[in-house]
């Protein structure tokens, strides 16, 4: 069954006809080719096919795109507005966060997401104090984009960036 | 003569990082292309038999369907000597996971419902997937991958043993392993039935892959096409750990596919789960150590005798106790290695095959045997420290074992171990600190040429088939191209990873800085010999990669110490590494941001070795049941604590005129064995298997 439905990606209005059986992350790469959310498992284990949905991160494999018609949705690709790097892309540049770089749209879309997250004074699992504002440091930051796997092993420099973008 | 560093030996940004932090570096299956078809495999559901019948009516009558290709109607191939890769000609099924076909259609959504209507049945015949030491079908492969002799033995090591003063005599075990890319192995295949010539190849390939040359010249013997007429494109590679380093079965089945459909693009990535039968293994490993020694801890003996498997269709014998021969002094040595053919998956090459889990063998040995002795586990290996190479008798050509363990002491702490086991407690948790020895060869593989071109405006392109799988390959050999023509590096624009560029050789046995940088330098030499400083725009020169006869005067290797300091949960298990170190010793680093990430990278990879990573052969079904991310477990962020590399400044003037030995793989070398022992010096529970998991400190 076919669906006909409208997303707004990185700024555009795109009108696309989607198998109900299309996810999210397939209709963004096959049907409108964004590729910069990859496929690293197709089962939401990896995080590499993160993008934020109506600002919030998702992981995009694990929702139908039919059920997603008017969303928002924002891509590596979209952050760096004007191809020009979005601060926490810079900070990926600056710390070398990354390496073959295939879970990195992921993981960079995954942390601005995060980094809203604790604005919002959203707690995590290794936080002490559920009800004040959340302290950014190197444990928050690991739990929260542990859901986001680097097999290259740049968790230590990924670390590092976002401490950079918490300081700031 | 060595170049005049001016951009080597900095830390250039990466020449891809805005496109790969932007994401809009284009991977294989991203590659932009019209009308595809969607390839979905199936795989047989027995580790051993024959199909006896495939019912496919209802896949096929699915509306979007295009073809079901089997063995009973796919092309045949010119070349079926590699079984591995002899994809739907018989009826066989030598593995669970194996293809016995593919669903081609005009979406991914009906591919993959119309495979799952596709019924099979088998004759299934009984299969064989466990390994055990006292398995009486064991062999000794002919060599060892590298090329390597099964075993070496050389005086009297039972007679050494018996007569030690001190000795150690375990069994270690290393579990199966699976690479696992974040990039799943994806290609796209084009046949092209009117094609044939170098600007229209017959077939074309966007394919993920260590090695575009080594792929092209496999599926051209595989179709029996020449390899001008095959061309395979892979400018970025989402990871491949030796997993990517040669066409597997995944590139023939997409040929297979796209030659059914032809003229139209077949886009085929595999599954994370098909990736745990398809695209290569680390083998399991079951390795017996001895170590003898007088009461200073001088060795008198060593010997490491290794048993794993192998796939019946095709041998992969890991080379896990090669890296023992040269380690140490000893005048009594043995290495051997024994393995069982089982109706498994084909193992293959995995970060550092052999050394990777040796070296956890070895180096937890060297803890006991130091234990024994009652020495420091680093006063052992400094005693032990051979002045040549044990195995050859050649001179090192820069053995900096010793200066790596001490610095690495210093900067870690290391007088703060505590010297019993099990004694040191900060509230629930019990501390402690391991270390434990790295090395890996001096790989130069022959093959490679590179091309320089002068554009004219200052604007220099080399080109060279070789491929960035995340090493930094892409920046390195534009800093090393920059400094070779003496030119900013802003001038210099590095062509990769097609095999319509110059031949490269793999991205692997951390021989690619080496192998494609000295070949680019002679390249670069000889455009500079022809034209000057002042060349006209459009001249062009080209250089293949220059021997180097130092590498048969002198043993090559590159040595680390790695340390790490663990805290386990005395009530439940748990086990958190705080700190590793790695102190190296790789000749000259010509990118320090780049190789500290390869360094930290390897040693993430050796504490996800030591902690986490098993995958599970079923032997009822011969299946590997953990094959996701759920289950087969990687290290994650919030695994990762404190990891840091440093390393010697220096120079190898023998490893040709880069002074570089390689790097991508050293770092994963004894990391595990550093974290078992760090585990033994907090409990005073010695682990022998890994991976070391919470109920095996319960006592």
């Amino acid at each position: 069954m076919d669906a006909r439905i409208t997303l707004r990606v990185d700024g555009r209005d795109r009108s696309l006809t989607v198998d109900t059986r299309t996810t999210l992350l397939d209709a963004l790469r096959d049907h409108l080719s964004v590729t910069s959310p990859k496929k690293g498992c197709d089962h939401g284990q990896c995080g590499a096919c993160t993008v934020l949905l109506d600002g919030r991160r998702v992981v995009s494999c694990l929702t139908f795109a039919v059920a997603h018609d008017g969303a928002d949705v924002t891509t590596a690709e979209g952050l760096a507005e004007g191809g020009e790097p979005h601060p926490v892309q810079r900070a990926f540049l600056e710390q070398d966060g990354f390496q073959c770089g295939f879970c990195t749209p992921g993981q960079i879309c995954s942390a601005v997401g995060m980094l809203e997250e604790v604005k919002a004074g959203h707690p995590s699992h290794v936080t002490d104090d559920l009800t004040g504002p959340v302290t950014l440091d190197d444990e928050e930051i690991r739990e929260r984009l542990s859901g986001n796997l680097c097999r290259c092993g740049a968790y230590v420099n990924i670390v590092a960036a976002l401490r950079e973008e918490a300081d700031s | 003569m060595t170049v005049q560093d001016r951009v080597v030996g900095t830390p250039s940004p990466r020449v891809d990082g805005r496109a790969k932090v932007t994401g809009i570096a284009a991977y294989a299956y991203d590659r932009p292309v019209d009308d595809p078809v969607y390839a979905h495999p199936l795989q047989a559901t027995i580790a051993r038999g024959r199909v006896a019948a495939i019912d496919d009516v209802a896949a096929a009558g699915v509306k979007g369907v295009l073809a079901v290709v089997t063995h009973r109607d796919a092309a045949r191939l010119a070349d079926t000597e590699d079984a591995e890769l002899s994809v739907l000609q018989s009826d066989e099924v030598a593995f669970r996971g194996q293809f016995i076909g593919v669903v081609l259609a005009e979406t991914p959504e009906i591919a993959r419902h119309a495979a799952g209507l596709v019924r099979v049945e088998y004759d299934e015949e009984p299969h064989d997937t466990e390994l055990r030491a006292d398995r009486t079908d064991l062999y000794a492969p002919e060599q060892v991958n590298g090329g390597f002799a099964t075993d070496t033995d050389e005086g009297d090591v039972d007679a050494a043993m018996a007569a030690a003063a001190v000795t150690v005599d375990e069994i270690y075990t290393t579990p199966m392993e699976h690479n696992n890319p974040m990039e799943p192995h994806s290609t796209v295949a084009i046949w092209n039935p009117g094609g044939g010539f170098p600007e229209a190849p017959r077939l074309t390939l966007f394919d993920s892959t260590q090695s575009v040359h080594s792929v092209r010249s496999t599926l051209a013997r595989v179709f029996g096409l020449r390899p001008e007429q095959v061309r395979v494109v892979s400018p970025y590679v989402g990871g491949g750990f030796g997993s990517k380093g040669m066409a597997h079965a995944h590139n023939v089945l997409a040929v297979l596919a796209a030659r059914a459909v032809a003229g139209r693009p077949v886009k085929l990535a595999l599954t994370r789960h098909q990736m745990f039968s398809l695209a290569g293994h680390r083998t399991p490993t079951i390795q017996r150590v001895r170590l003898g020694a007088d009461e200073a801890g001088r060795m008198t003996a060593v010997a490491h005798e290794a048993v794993e498997h192998t796939s019946k269709i095709k041998e992969f014998a890991e080379q896990t106790a090669v890296g023992t021969r040269m380690m140490y002094a000893a005048p009594n040595r043995r290495t051997s290695h024994r393995v069982a053919a089982l109706d498994v998956p084909v193992p293959s090459w995995m970060r550092a095959p052999g050394e990777a889990p040796g070296f956890f063998g070895l180096e937890v040995a060297m803890d006991e045997l130091a234990a024994a002795c009652g020495l420091d586990p680093i006063e052992l290996r400094a005693r032990n420290d051979p002045r040549s190479d044990p195995e050859s008798g050649r001179p090192w050509s820069g053995r900096h074992l010793v200066r790596c363990l001490r610095e690495g002491a210093a900067r870690f702490g290391w007088e703060d171990r505590p010297v019993v086991p099990g004694t040191r407690r900060r509230g629930r948790e019990l501390v402690g600190m391991g270390v434990a020895s790295s090395t890996y060869p001096y790989y130069r593989f022959p093959g490679s040429r590179a091309v320089v071109a002068y554009g004219g405006r200052g604007r220099y392109t080399v080109r060279i088939g070789a491929a960035d799988i995340g090493t930094g390959a892409w920046t390195v050999l534009t800093q090393i191209a920059a400094d070779a023509l003496g030119c900013p590096l802003g001038a210099v624009s590095v062509e990769i990873g097609d095999s319509g560029l110059p031949s490269a050789t793999v991205a692997g046995g951390s021989s690619g800085t080496t192998s494609w940088g000295s070949t680019i330098v002679a390249a670069c030499r000889s455009f500079r010999r022809v034209y000057g400083d002042d060349p006209p725009p459009g001249a062009e020169a080209g250089d293949d990669m220059p021997e180097n006869p130092d590498a048969e005067r002198y043993s090559m290797h590159s040595f680390g110490a790695q340390f790490a300091e663990v805290r386990v949960d005395a009530d439940t298990g748990e086990i958190r590494v705080p700190r590793m170190l790695g102190v190296f010793s790789v000749g000259r680093v010509i990118n320090p941001r780049t190789a500290r990430s390869q360094f930290i990278g390897g040693m993430t990879m050796g504490l996800s070795m030591a902690l986490l990573e098993r995958s599970v052969l079923d032997h009822r079904t011969g299946h590997v049941i953990n094959h996701d991310f759920a289950e087969y477990l990687i290290a994650t962020n919030a695994d990762v604590m404190d990891v840091d590399a440093v390393w010697l400044d220096e120079e190898d003037v023998h490893a040709g005129p880069l002074g570089a030995r390689g790097i991508g793989e050293i770092g994963i070398v004894g990391a595990a064995a550093a974290i078992a022992n760090a585990v033994h010096n907090a409990t005073g529970i010695r682990v022998r298997d890994l991976p070391i998991t919470p109920d095996l400190l319960l006592r």
